[in-house]
């Protein structure tokens, strides 16, 4: 068995043209080695930029890159166990999909054909038919069991299963954490659908506008606000010299989502003031997090 | 499953406590493995790893080197305990502050207890033996 790979970027900025936005400006984070680690972000954040720099796809502008303690880019080593899985499948569209499991089986030192043919006979994949053949759905799930039969030290989801429908994708979260379960590695995932996955992450990393906004535990990512609820007067009270990320009133009862943790006195005076003090999800954080000032404005309204 | 306000280890430790108290765990019985855990709950097995730790230190459960882990002896009696404790002040005393609040006699209350909610012979077996 090979050592989980970990990876850093650290003020990486990266532009793909004169005059345009950079992708990534000046994004620092680490992925420990042997995690589950969520990437966040919305459209354009920079997620899949930072990914093709971990899968030594292409070079950034500044900054520095590792993984497994070295620069990946060109280097033959390290890229033979980093398998990135972008939305796209990177497979060969027009000949059978026992061609492209046949090239990916020669690349990955680490690669398990049993598991492969038992997960293409899991998912219905004919491995006769061609990728352009299949639905969509069932070209998202190839992808995915190239990620998950590769048992690369490090292995990245970019959005892989936007394709597939809700039981697949479950399906496909439980072969996940099976198989990371009995052999050990560093998993990257990236996705929009933050309530079905997150529990799936043990760290999180949110990009935002090419930033690094956060690079840490769920646990901790979680720990940032509180929601409470309940009558308007008492929940004001204990809002009262805190800062407020979102209100919503109904008439007499207020839902307010506050930045940071409470202690055990607040939470006791809460409850003795009817107020339930409940947990934020990390949808709702990122949401939060990744606000534009216009969004804001408009809240407010 | 573990949607409530605690982070999620601590709802599987809590959760595990109440099957130990019940005794739908009994003690030696072997717990799901964090790998059972993970994918029957679909969460991080780290997630699941720092409840079991949380236990074990608490000395709970036992970890029993390739083989994994099980219900310690003597868990079901310690929660027991535990529990009987903290039903008094935290379940008994609210109750009966209430009803002095209300105005109620605590000769009622004891009237209530023992004409309409007589022990069962079990419990009132138990209840000696102690």
């Amino acid at each position: 068995m090979t050592t989980p790979y970990g990876a850093e970027l650290s003020d990486v900025t990266v532009r793909y043209g004169r005059g345009r936005d950079a992708a990534l400006d000046g994004a620092s984070f680490t992925v420990r080695p042997g995690t589950i680690t969520g990437l966040l972000g919305r459209n354009g954040a920079g997620k899949s930029t930072a990914l093709a720099l971990l899968a030594s796809f292409r070079r950034p502008t500044s900054g520095t890159v590792r993984v497994d303690g070295a620069d990946p880019f060109e280097n033959a080593a390290v890229m033979a166990g980093v398998q990135l899985v972008r939305e796209s499948g990177d497979v060969v569209g027009d000949s059978p999909v026992n061609d492209t499991i046949g090239y990916y089986s020669g690349v990955r030192p680490l690669w398990d054909a049993d598991y492969a043919k038992a997960l293409l006979d899991q998912f219905g994949i004919d491995p006769r038919k061609t990728p352009d053949a299949l639905s969509r759905g069932k070209q998202s799930a190839l992808g995915c069991i190239i990620g998950l039969a590769s048992r690369a030290p490090l292995t990245i989801f970019d959005e892989s299963y936007l394709g597939m429908d809700a039981p697949s994708r479950y399906a496909f979260y439980d072969a996940l954490l099976e198989d990371y379960t009995q052999h050990p590695r560093t998993i990257i995932v990236s996705s929009h659908l933050i309530d079905e996955v997150e529990r799936l992450f043990e760290d999180v990393i949110v990009l935002h506008r090419g930033r690094t906004v956060v690079s840490e535990t769920a646990d901790a990512l979680r720990d940032r606000a509180v929601s409470l609820v309940g009558p308007t007067s008492a929940v004001s009270k204990l809002a009262d010299g805190r800062h407020t990320l979102a209100t919503r009133s109904l008439g007499g009862t207020t839902q307010l989502t506050l930045e940071g943790a409470l202690d055990p006195e607040d939470v006791a005076r809460a409850r003795d003031a009817g107020v339930e003090v409940g947990r934020v999800s990390v949808q709702d954080l990122f949401i939060h997090l990744t606000q534009e000032p216009e969004t804001l404005k408009e809240d407010a309204r | 499953m573990f949607d409530g306000p605690e982070p999620i280890y601590i709802q599987i430790a809590d959760q595990i406590r109440a099957q130990i108290l019940s005794g739908d765990l009994p003690e030696e019985a072997q717990v799901m493995s964090t790998t059972q855990y993970a994918t029957t709950f679909r969460i991080n097995p780290a997630t699941a790893a720092k409840a079991f730790g949380l236990l074990v230190d608490e000395g709970l459960i036992e970890k029993r080197r390739g083989l994994g882990m099980f219900v310690a002896a003597g868990a079901h009696e310690r929660l027991l305990k535990e529990h009987r404790e903290a039903y008094l002040e935290q379940v008994f005393r609210p109750a009966v502050d209430q009803a002095d609040l209300l105005g109620i006699p605590r000769s009622t209350l004891v009237a209530y207890l023992t004409d309409h909610l007589p022990a069962t012979s079990l419990s009132a077996a138990e209840g000696e033996a102690r």
